[in-house]
């Protein structure tokens, strides 16, 4: 037992590890509340796009959800990390993951939210137009609103997806907590700082786990 | 050389691929396999945590839901470290294929169980009742039941959250295990030749596109009726 604490739990070790951490933990939140927004602008943007008449535009835009929900993130990233170089483009680390989120996670706020418009009935539309707004105002002022409300699950549970994800981001040498605590670690010959970052993922997202727990069930009552 | 056939010799370099195809072929079994196996242990562990959570014993249900809670906050990417790095310092070695397949049915395990029990719960009281009513013991009623009922009304996001989750098996790269992402991580820098990656990102897709879209038509197929 005891040894298990000094390798998991052994607060020297933490003191020690302790800057670099904080430091990957800030880098972890701003790496996420820049691809969080990335991710739903791209998400908008194809929603928008599947609401178009015309199927030359929706089938090639659901072939292109359909293909980045495919991959997987990691290979996504690693493609443009370690394949662009090859092509004359050299990237951060940081655009790879910037531009890998955004065309992984946008592929998912897109099908959220293009589920979230169909959800909305066709009167609603109907409605603002017949009370002068134009095609954009309804969207805008009436639809959307609706929408983001009824897929608010949804979305909330996609952005604890992209949060998590961010972890990821180590395997291009980003220095976000997971990337800290293994070098960290490394140094230490120690698995506490390890511990120690997943102790912070968990304090972070907790909340937000409970919270869609929460709202899943309440959805789920409601429909049966 | 013009632009283009370098494009091409980098990407689409059929020497290159016809060398690491072998590997990249060996990389897809293994990726089947791990997800595989992922997936009948977490959904088994899964539906078995809720089984339990049906029973509602009060401090085994708070476990349930620490342990669901825990396993739905650690990124996956986090616990399979943990696992495959940490683990030795208490004396405890696993294969990096052992430690992906444990992380990721832990993670499936988490999901599956939090979807059955909105199931079961979602199934209307009266059913109960009236199975209760015709002399059934709990046991029956629950298994005969309530579970089919559960299981049909939560089978689209449960077969969503498989998906993502499954895909997760690339992480389990980072732990050296040599599947798709794996063996053309390999073929890249011994080749320098990025040719390995297209061919990995095309297995990936061969994989999980017909997936994707049978995902879809599941949606479509057993859509809440309004």
């Amino acid at each position: 037992m005891e040894d298990f604490i000094e390798a998991f739990f052994n607060f020297g070790i933490l003191a020690e590890a302790w800057p670099i951490l904080l430091d990957g933990l800030l880098q972890t939140l701003l790496l996420s509340a820049l691809v969080v927004p990335l991710g739903i602008l791209g998400g908008l943007i194809l929603a928008l796009l599947s609401t178009a008449r015309t199927r030359w535009i929706r089938w090639p835009l659901m072939a292109w959800v359909d293909v980045f929900r495919s991959l997987p993130p990691l290979v996504l990233l690693v493609f443009i990390y370690a394949g662009l170089p090859f092509a004359g483009f050299e990237v951060s680390a940081f655009t790879a993951v910037a531009i890998g989120f955004f065309l992984n996670t946008g592929a998912y706020y897109g099908e959220i939210m293009r589920a979230g418009i169909e959800s909305v009935p066709a009167g609603q539309m109907e409605a603002a137009r017949s009370l002068g707004l134009s095609r954009a105002q309804g969207m805008r002022l009436v639809v959307l609103p609706q929408a983001v409300r009824n897929v608010l699950p949804d979305l909330i549970s996609n952005t604890l997806e992209v949060v998590k994800l961010t972890s990821i981001a180590a395997v291009v040498a980003l220095p976000e907590l997971l990337f800290q605590a293994r070098q960290a670690q490394s140094v230490t010959f120690n698995a506490t700082p390890i511990m120690a970052a997943a102790v912070a993922y968990f304090i972070l997202l907790w909340p937000v786990v409970r919270l869609l727990s929460k709202l899943e069930n309440r959805q789920l009552a409601r429909r049966a | 050389m013009s632009n283009w056939d370098k494009f091409t010799n980098s990407f689409f370099n059929a020497r290159v691929a016809w060398e690491y195809a072998p590997k990249i072929l060996d990389g897809l079994w293994l990726t089947i396999l791990l997800a595989g196996c992922i997936i009948v242990a977490g959904i088994l562990a899964g539906l078995v945590l809720a089984v339990i959570r049906a029973m509602g014993i009060r401090p085994l249900n708070w476990l349930i839901i620490f342990t669901v809670d825990l396993f739905r906050a650690l990124p996956p990417l986090v616990i399979i470290v943990l696992i495959f790095f940490g683990l030795p310092a208490a004396g405890i070695n696993m294969s990096g294929f052992v430690a992906a397949w444990l992380a990721l049915s832990l993670v499936l395990m988490a999901f599956s169980e939090e979807i059955f029990w909105a199931g079961i719960t979602a199934v209307p009281p009266g059913q109960w009742e009236a199975s209760r009513s015709l002399g059934l013991p709990f046991l029956v009623t629950f298994v005969l039941i309530i579970l089919p009922q559960a299981v049909r009304m939560v089978i689209p996001p449960l077969v969503n959250r498989t998906i993502a989750i499954t895909k997760g098996t690339a992480l389990a790269s980072v732990v050296a295990v040599p599947d798709i992402l794996g063996a053309a991580q390999a073929g890249v820098s011994f080749s320098f030749n990025p040719t390995p990656l297209t061919l990995g990102a095309a297995a990936y897709l061969l994989l999980f596109l017909p997936v994707v879209i049978a995902g879809r038509w599941v949606e479509t197929r057993f859509a809440w009726k309004r």
